[in-house]
């Protein structure tokens, strides 16, 4: 499965807010530390925005802070904000006209769908983050530095 | 997510042991409450093969508040095992049947009868738990994945048998 690049830049952002919900963070430094243009982050953020996720604070030091709840919000409810996710191309019963093999194939394609939307609608922002916390504690004990650590600081 | 989830603004000092005896029927009666269906004669199975049989590798847990503050007697419940070589797998602990009081969840009892029944599995020299989630079950998905629970090298496979 590949997710389209604003709903990638989406997660990454609220995954950056979320873990300090305090912090106002700038979309140039969210945009530098995931080396993407400011121009289309600004965009993916006037989105979350619209969904009540984030927050906008104007002014010096403003930027942007996390305003939803990340034990509920789950990757698909953002997946959903940039693209279709949820495609019903392909169902159990398949289309009428659909010769023996494209019905075949449709259900395994379906399978492939459902697993995969079950999986983004079970893991939420906060997981993601206790997911994240768990590596770097890995990463810690083995001596190693994750990528986000050595990219930006 | 999780839209099945209720909560109460109050939180219980909790206490996770062993079954006994005299628990057999408010655990029903949870899994009846929250299933909707009754399942007297599995529950007396369970506790004959779970509580009282091989209890170094089987574990049926239960969480009581230690206060006053709760109406139910048991808040929650988990029963698991440790299977070994079934499908070919290492000794590994099954976690099989899980169940919070609807009205106490998100106070951290799933989270305290999880992290016990993960520390007794550890106990016994195991290094991996698993369970098994129906893909609609959002509310148990999630909070297994937040435990920290991924996809495992299994899959699940089934076959109508009247096809």
């Amino acid at each position: 499965m590949k997710l389209q690049t604003s709903s990638r830049l989406a997660i990454f952002a609220l995954i950056e807010l979320a873990a300090d919900p305090d912090r106002q963070v700038s979309v140039s430094e969210i945009g530098q530390k995931y080396n993407v243009s400011s121009h289309h982050l600004a965009k993916v953020m006037h989105t979350l925005g619209r969904a009540g996720l984030v927050r906008s604070i104007r002014g010096v030091g403003g930027g942007y802070s996390f305003s939803g709840n990340a034990k509920r919000t789950t990757l698909f409810d953002v997946i959903m904000l940039f693209e279709d996710a949820d495609s019903s191309e392909y169902t159990p019963e398949g289309s009428q006209d659909a010769t023996l093999a494209e019905w075949a194939l449709g259900q395994v394609l379906f399978e492939i769908n459902d697993i995969a939307k079950a999986t983004l609608e079970s893991i939420t922002i906060s997981t993601m983050l206790k997911q994240m916390g768990r590596r770097q504690s890995t990463l810690a004990a083995s001596g190693m530095k994750d990528a986000s650590e050595s990219a930006v600081q | 997510m999780d839209k099945q989830t209720e909560t109460t603004s109050q939180s219980h000092q909790i206490n996770v042991r062993r079954v006994r005896q005299g628990d057999l029927d408010h655990v029903a009666d949870l899994d009846e409450r929250v299933t909707k269906i009754a399942k007297t004669e599995y529950w007396n199975d369970i506790f004959e093969r779970y509580a009282k049989r091989r209890v170094k590798e089987r574990f049926f847990l239960v969480a009581e508040a230690t206060d006053d503050s709760s109406e139910q007697p048991l808040l929650g419940y988990i029963v698991g095992e440790v299977r070994t070589w079934e499908f070919g797998s290492e000794p590994c602990g099954w976690v099989f049947a899980f169940s919070v009081e609807p009205g106490t969840r998100l106070q951290g009892i799933g989270e305290k009868l999880f992290g016990a029944i993960s520390q007794k599995f550890r106990q016994t020299g195991i290094n991996t738990m698993r369970t098994m989630v129906p893909r609609q079950n959002q509310l148990h998905m999630a909070f297994f994945r937040s435990e920290g629970m991924v996809a495992g090298p299994y899959i699940q496979l089934e076959k109508d048998l009247n096809e």
